[in-house]
């Protein structure tokens, strides 16, 4: 058996921790693109696009992030990729979160009034124009407190990704305590680390709720 | 793609999915009620408890439900309390959803205009009285929606206690394909098994929510 002391648990688990950073930050910017993909055909005029862009959300928001992250991890191989867990994990997470960031921002744009639409087009602007310079802007800017929601909500999710075997957090601590028999010491460290990176985030939006509430 | 596994294994994938089942209804309820008493304990109990909630909801609300999972079923036996598996996975469940719907049921108390404890209390109801007669119910039809996809979202995260070895539908999931070798089949079929539970889920609970309280929820 290995001796670990205090300082070796920690530090261990802070180095693992830089993959849970990283692999948030990755699918937060990947699912934020391909999110946008997905608002697009969920707020275009065209009956057929709309629908299949509400089947996407449905299905990411209907079936467990686990089953979504195992069918990456063995349905990419059977199209003929090699795929690591870092590849099937960001993957994986980015779809996920391009579903939720879609369907958070589709509401942002429901909620503004007809009239910006219409206010657009008599400027004489065309549709992606309207969008880029009237509508996405308020529709972001009304979206962020559930946006940052959304981040701590993804940066949790990412403890799923030790099951299909990629090194973060979770993974590193599950070694770390079949090493030491030390649960207690060693999952409590986990959950502080993962509050010290989620709390900030949740007071950040809490706030950005109560200015939205206040304008 | 191959399916010649699969009727041979719908037994194992329903026992599965009873489980999952069992263990969303549990903690419905038990989450449900403990939500309740968090809110009211919260709004009217002493500072002490006020803290305490709070301090609870903001811990298992920015930490993930795996880390409180293997806490409670790995962590707590060194402290000599011993879980079986499943007893577990319906603990953590229960605590992790609690922690969502303390808010949830919160912000429906706090929607209830305060005429109506005015009213109760003038007609000589006793604040026991007014709590669960008159304010609990409105409460709960206010937050009904919310409440209806937290626990979608519970039965959807629950997927995770497999990871104890809790004999639910993704553990179920992981011995067929340890056996059949087809694993994305495998996965694939209990995705659309989950998808059809949260669909009916939502469905009961639109249904069910409509006739006891005339919570209209789309």
């Amino acid at each position: 058996m290995i001796e670990f002391t205090f300082w070796d648990i920690v530090r261990n688990l802070l180095l693992a921790a830089r993959w849970t950073v990283l692999l948030s930050l990755a699918a937060f910017i990947g699912g934020g693109i391909v999110g946008l993909i997905v608002l697009f055909f969920r707020i275009a005029k065209n009956k057929w696009s709309r629908r299949i862009a509400s089947g996407y959300i449905a299905l990411f928001q209907g079936t467990p992030l686990l089953m979504q992250l195992f069918l990456m991890f063995f349905g990419l191989p059977m199209l003929g990729l090699r795929i690591e867990p870092w590849t099937a994990a960001a993957l994986g997470l980015t779809f996920f979160a391009s579903a939720y960031l879609a369907e958070i921002w589709r509401s942002g744009v429901a909620a503004l009034p007809l009239g910006q639409w219409d206010a657009g087009a008599s400027l004489g602007l065309h549709y992606l124009q309207e969008l880029r310079l009237i509508i996405l802007p308020q529709a972001f800017s009304i979206t962020r407190a559930p946006t940052v929601g959304f981040l701590v909500q993804l940066i949790k999710s990412t403890a799923l990704t030790s099951i299909i075997g990629f090194e973060e957090l979770v993974r590193t601590s599950n070694a770390i305590n079949n090493a030491t028999f030390e649960p207690f010491k060693v999952y409590g460290l986990v959950a502080l680390i993962f509050f010290v990176m989620c709390f900030p985030l949740t007071q950040y939006a809490r706030r950005l709720e109560k200015q939205a509430a206040a304008r | 793609m191959a399916f010649a596994w699969l009727p041979g294994a719908l037994g194992d994938i329903a026992h599965g999915a009873a489980t999952t089942i069992l263990l969303i209804a549990v903690t419905t309820l038990a989450g449900t009620l403990l939500s309740i008493l968090g809110a009211a304990g919260r709004r009217n109990g002493p500072v002490l408890l006020k803290r305490a909630i709070a301090c609870y909801v903001e811990v298992m609300r920015n930490t993930p439900f795996l880390v409180q999972l293997f806490f409670i079923f790995f962590g707590l036996p060194s402290l000599g309390i011993r879980l079986d598996p499943l007893l577990a996975a319906m603990l953590a469940m229960t605590l992790n959803m609690a922690a969502y719907t303390i808010e949830i049921v919160g912000a429906g108390l706090d929607a209830v205009p305060g005429g109506q404890t005015e009213a109760a209390l003038a007609l000589g109801l006793r604040p026991r009285q007014v709590f669960v007669k008159i304010v609990l119910p409105q409460a709960l039809k206010i937050i009904y929606p919310a409440l209806t996809s937290q626990i979608v979202i519970m039965m959807l995260e629950s997927a995770v206690v497999s990871q104890i070895a809790v004999r639910e539908l993704t553990y179920e999931a992981d011995m067929l394909q340890a056996r059949t070798f087809r694993s994305f089949e495998t996965y694939f079929v209990v995705t659309l098994v989950y998808l059809a539970l949260s669909m009916a889920l939502r469905r009961l609970l639109v249904s069910g929510g409509r006739r006891a309280l005339g919570a209209g929820v789309s």
